[in-house]
């Protein structure tokens, strides 16, 4: 059990380690470490749980941490998850908060910034690709993901509403 | 300048650390979608409603939150902590943050989680909901690239990062460090 909390905590130290630009730049990471390598969870329970992340106030990141880790080791693992997300922002910006000014003034940082940013829509772009392939398990979710994405795109939506119709379309459409 | 430089320390010195851990408890508590959608939020509680700093430095605490790692609601929070009470007000603008999430996530897992399973209605909501998050997820890499993609090296780079990626089966963390040094090389003729 114990090291169960351990491997929880420093997972997610690491998925809050590597988050650049926040928000859904931390799912490839997290969809690899929990799903592929662990298996903590399921991609379909994976993909329910960021649902339940966007509907539920905090950032993201949180609230997935809170989750996996209760459902991987209940409140212990729920805490040291969480905690993990947030060891790397609380060391990196008390330890070096005075020096991180000139330090992204860096021209060698800079530059390596601008490259992280393309692995980083790279990334997601990937996820959206191995997750689609475990959500869309037929013509009607397929269906569903397209118009979601177009209507999205020409006028953003809040998550809330998308989630709505599709909690909704869900009970319609479902092969009971 | 003087003056203003005093009046703003004795704005530091006022804030209590319970005003602290009470103000991102709120913030914790009331604002939904993670990162982009927090931090002009942050910003009314803590510039404007609060006056606790200035907009200039806000925009300090901003730049820096967005280049270093970690989620984004927690690198701002923490900064602003430290900003006005140091450890000790960092450690409670974290706690603050993460609180309510916390213990929302707890009580749903336990009550939702044994239902979960068994429930056809429960499945068939999931059933529309997954295809949604991943036009979500879609979406915000649209939008994303859109803000972080500048000329056409980074988009290139990009999509031979994609396609590396989903034909070697790397791990992510080396996509990020293949891209960070694939920055160093690239985009080393723009810099000034």
């Amino acid at each position: 059990m114990l090291s169960l909390l351990l491997l929880l905590y420093w997972t997610f130290t690491k998925i809050g380690l590597f988050t650049l630009g926040g928000g859904y730049a931390m799912i490839p990471l997290m969809e690899a470490e929990i799903i592929n390598r662990y298996g903590w969870l399921t991609a379909p329970e994976f993909l329910d749980i960021l649902a339940i992340a966007e509907m539920t106030p905090g950032p993201v990141a949180i609230n997935t941490a809170s989750f996996v880790g209760f459902r991987v080791a209940g409140i212990a693992g729920s805490a040291l998850a969480t905690l993990g997300v947030v060891t790397p922002s609380l060391v990196i910006l008390l330890l070096l908060g005075r020096f991180l000014q000139q330090l992204i003034r860096n021209p060698h940082a800079t530059l390596f910034l601008k490259g992280l940013h393309p692995a980083v829509i790279a990334l997601i772009c990937l996820a959206v690709f191995s997750l689609g392939q475990e959500a869309l398990t037929d013509l009607t979710t397929a269906l569903i993901a397209a118009v979601f994405l177009a209507v999205n795109l020409m006028r953003k939506l809040s998550p809330f509403l998308i989630i709505g119709l599709g909690a909704l379309l869900g009970l319609l459409f479902f092969p009971y | 300048m003087h003056q203003a430089t005093t009046a703003q320390e004795e704005t530091r010195a006022r804030v209590s650390l319970l005003s602290i851990f009470w103000v991102f408890l709120k913030i914790g508590a009331f604002t939904f979608g993670g990162g982009y959608a927090m931090l002009p939020i942050i910003q009314r509680e803590i510039v404007e409603r609060n006056q606790w700093t200035d907009f200039k430095t806000f925009s300090t605490f901003l730049v820096i939150t967005q280049s270093v790692p970690g989620t984004l609601a927690l690198n701002c929070s923490i900064q602003i902590g430290l900003h006005l009470r140091g450890l000790p007000g960092a450690l409670l603008a974290t706690l603050g943050v993460i609180l309510p999430p916390f213990a929302i996530i707890l009580l749903i897992a336990a009550f939702f989680l044994p239902v979960y399973q068994g429930n056809v209605y429960v499945q068939a909501v999931f059933y529309g909901i997954r295809p949604a998050i991943v036009a979500l997820i879609a979406s915000a890499a649209v939008s994303l690239g859109r803000q972080l993609l500048s000329g056409r090296a980074s988009i290139v780079l990009a999509a031979a990062l994609f396609l590396i990626a989903l034909l070697c089966n790397l791990h992510p963390i080396a996509v990020m460090l293949a891209g960070g040094l694939a920055g160093l090389v690239l985009f080393r003729k723009e810099a000034p």
